[in-house]
């Protein structure tokens, strides 16, 4: 089953082809500490999720890359074809000159339907090409203007016209200072449209990022590529091929397989990343916890720990809350490897930050009218403030 | 509206850059006399300008910014340049209108410069979307300073040949004794830092529309101080190259605005850094922790702070830094330009000059003085905020 790709503005393109060159690199790595039989359903698994095939045999990417302006998309183009083993579709970009100015108004209401039809048909063609789709992966960053704004028109359409398929986002949250001074309207504004209309919300902030390449890398000098690397890593670790329920060398049909609605409305997942299996668990509460696997000893790996009702909500039992895949197959040339993926109270606090500061900002009507220039009115924010509360509402009630 | 300057591009090394036929020059020049640059001129040449305008228009794929480059003390600059502000804002609303403005120095030789910028400073409060003052006696003091360098050789610095530093041959105006060559260059790398985001590939891009969303956050409010380190190109003296912290502390260095302005001890609304060249996000992240509690940041934007990287450094150098400003110290410059306004009208000093061109009213002096002090004012209240404690406010509280 096959994941269409949606690229969105510099934050989304940059970090999209560190993830299709992840998880190509390490299916054709060749440490894959299991048989060859097992190499070769994982390979082609992983291939028809996220590649499709080409005549010569140079895999391509199932993307879509839209950005505002022309100069990351061609970047991302070049960088994709140099490296020889994958490219991008030849006609899979739309892109502008004028870009979006870090401005969600100018993404959501005017870029969005002025180019909704060329970009819809752009994601149609992609999603025809797959014999099997399960759904969409949307890369996006919340601070910017494209891959805000756009991405939320974007998801949007997509409901609409996709509503049986699954939409994954993945949201980049900004650093907390330093990036965009309107980054905090704009994340808003973004969180608010997408709970309407995405599945899931997958969650990465670039400060946690950063603390993984400073503390745990050791990287001196960190840049946007490293973060970009150890995300796309992370990111690939959870994507790639694993064992279902039924035997083991049939790998799960859809990967984005887990029931992520626990109860309507939708929540957000935060993404813990390379977490040890014995973390300290006692202050948040969990709805649901997905871990994954890979390596030596995956089959004998004591996951009880998830199992306990402490973690989860009262309403929840810990057989409905928690999953656990696995796959012989090593990733990444990793002996042993674990994946958290988690929906719990983790992002409440950094939620909260942004909403205070957006508030703050809001009640001095600062920068207002450049939203309102282009037809997102007071209402608009309001109406996402009230959003957001309730969702920060809802998971303190947990 | 006079040859001379205007030729002597044309003969110059550029010439080949500018199409004449994008060029409209007059004899007698305005007289250092705004209402004749902006009344005379301006309905005299409004259709040739606008042609032009337009053709330069239909060249673009997408046309995004105007950048208008002129003085505020003289005629031309002044009052032909705003004319033309108010007649793109018109023909052009959705374009982008930034504004270079070099405003005229406590010493300055045109006594009519204070009326020029007040009558300029209301249509520029009025239709610019940003501005960038700037003025002489900064761009004066920091060449001194590189002159002193140069000179006291305490660095083992050598100054190239046929540098602009230290040559003043193809000044324009040399019986003012200033190295306006040397002065010029140091906006025409301000104005290439600003926009080379937009030209080359970066990490984290910042396109020009950026600028304005950023750190425009009331429309009146769009004044932004400038600062560029390093100062000198490298093509020009050759100097080791300093820490690249040194960099980020220069930039909020008084000595290095390029108008006679201290952010430091001012309330900062917005602050942007354009960097170019080899370096990462990490160290720009770690300066702005290093220098943001010696800044005050007004409290609705305490984080007030948009980053840009780009890639490729300029010419000669390993990377550089742009710091924009939106910042309350600009208040000094208007307060200042406002008294030798008064001072000069209070007695009607030439003013006769102005009422003899057809259109032009005292009013028009009272509605600009005016304009004027109420933009003072803005800043005066935004001040008044600076040390009080940032309170968070009740948020919306959410029936379950």
């Amino acid at each position: 089953m096959s994941i269409v790709t949606v690229q969105l503005g510099q934050c989304g393109n940059q970090i999209g082809f560190e993830v299709f060159d992840a998880l190509l690199s390490d299916s054709h790595s060749s440490q894959g500490l299991c048989c060859k039989r097992e190499n070769e359903a994982y390979q082609a698994s992983c291939k028809e999720r996220f590649f499709s095939e080409e005549e010569n045999g140079v895999p391509i990417a199932r993307a879509v890359l839209v950005d505002m302006e022309p100069k990351v998309i061609n970047q991302t183009l070049s960088k994709a074809a140099q490296s020889g083993r994958w490219k991008y579709g030849q006609h899979a970009c739309f892109c502008q000159k004028q870009g979006s100015g870090n401005n969600w108004a100018y993404g959501y209401s005017v870029h969005g339907p002025r180019h909704e039809e060329s970009i819809m048909d752009l994601i149609r063609k992609e999603v025809e090409k797959c014999d099997s789709f399960s759904g969409f992966f949307i890369i996006m960053s919340m601070a910017g203007g494209t891959g805000s704004g756009i991405g939320a028109f974007v998801t949007q359409n997509l409901q609409d016209q996709y509503s049986n398929s699954l939409k994954m986002n993945q949201i980049i949250w900004p650093y907390g200072t330093g990036e965009v001074i309107v980054q905090n309207y704009n994340s808003i504004l973004t969180l608010s449209h997408l709970y309407r209309s995405s599945d899931a919300l997958l969650v990465h902030e670039n400060d946690a990022v950063h603390k993984i390449c400073a503390k745990l890398m050791n990287i001196k000098q960190i840049s946007f590529s490293d973060i970009n690397q150890v995300l796309a890593h992370q990111l690939g670790s959870v994507f790639q091929p694993t064992y279902s329920a039924e035997s083991s060398f049939h790998y799960r049909r859809n990967p984005l397989g887990i029931d992520w609605h626990v109860r309507p409305p939708s929540s957000g997942l935060p993404s813990l990343g390379k977490m040890s299996l014995n973390k300290d668990l006692h202050f948040n509460t969990y709805i649901a916890n997905l871990v994954i696997l890979r390596g030596k000893d995956v089959q004998s790996a004591d996951v009880e720990g998830f199992k306990d009702p402490a973690l989860y909500t009262s309403w929840l039992e810990p057989v409905n809350a928690f999953n656990v895949w696995k796959t012989q197959r090593a990733f990444s040339k990793y002996e042993k490897s674990a994946v958290l993926v988690s929906n719990s109270q983790f992002l409440v606090k950094p939620l909260d930050m942004i909403v205070g500061k957006a508030w703050n900002m809001f009640a001095s009507k600062a920068y207002i009218h450049q939203y309102t220039k282009f037809g997102i009115e007071e209402e608009d924010f309001l109406d996402s403030f009230t959003s957001l509360e309730q969702v920060v509402a809802s998971y303190c009630n947990l | 509206m006079e040859e001379g300057v205007v030729n002597e591009i044309l003969q110059g090394p550029l010439r080949d850059v500018f199409d004449t036929k994008q060029l409209i020059t007059d004899i007698s020049g305005s007289g250092n006399n705004w209402a004749v640059g902006h009344r005379v001129f301006g309905s005299l040449y409004q259709d040739q300008i606008l042609e032009k305008l337009r053709k330069s228009a239909e060249h673009c794929d997408c046309l995004q910014c105007f950048f208008i480059i002129h003085s505020m003390g003289g005629g031309t600059g002044s009052g032909l340049g705003t004319f033309l502000l108010k007649m793109l804002e018109d023909e052009f609303p959705e374009v982008y209108r930034f504004v270079t403005s070099i405003y005229p120095s406590g010493e300055d030789d045109v006594i009519t410069s204070p009326y020029n910028s007040i009558l300029a400073m209301k249509e520029l409060n009025e239709h610019a979307d940003c501005v960038l003052p700037i003025d002489n006696q900064s761009l004066f003091d920091i060449i001194s300073k590189i002159d002193l360098m140069v000179n006291s050789g305490k660095l083992g610095t050598t100054v190239k040949p046929k540098s602009l530093v230290t040559s003043s041959s193809g000044a324009l105006k040399t019986r003012h004794k200033k190295p306006f060559d040397a002065m010029n260059n140091i906006v025409a790398n301000l104005l290439l830092n600003l926009t080379s985001s937009a030209r080359f590939e970066g990490s984290l891009n910042m396109d020009l529309n950026e600028i304005s969303m950023n750190l425009v956050p009331f429309p009146q409010l769009h004044y932004l101080v400038s600062s560029l380190t390093p100062l000198y190109t490298l093509t020009d003296v050759n100097i080791p190259p300093r820490r690249l912290d040194q960099m980020f502390s220069d930039a909020f260095s008084k000595d290095h605005q390029l108008l006679r302005a201290d952010p430091k001890h001012s309330l900062y609304l917005a602050c942007a850094l354009m960097v170019r060249g080899n370096v990462h996000i990490s160290d720009v992240r770690r300066n702005i922790e290093r220098l943001k509690p010696s800044l005050q940041f007004v409290s609705w934007n305490q984080e007030g702070w948009k980053t840009s990287l780009c890639s490729i450094p300029p010419v000669g150098h390993s990377h550089s830094l742009l710091a924009l400003a939106n910042n309350t110290c600009v208040k000094p410059t208007f307060m200042e330009l406002k008294e030798r306004f008064m001072r000069l009208y209070k007695k009607k000093a030439h003013l006769h000059h102005y009422l003899q061109v057809e259109g032009m009213e005292e009013s028009c002096f009272t509605e600009a003085v005016s304009s004027l002090s109420a933009l003072i004012q803005e800043y005066n209240q935004l001040d008044a905020t600076k040390n009080m404690p940032v309170q968070d406010l009740p948020r919306l509280s959410i029936a379950m």
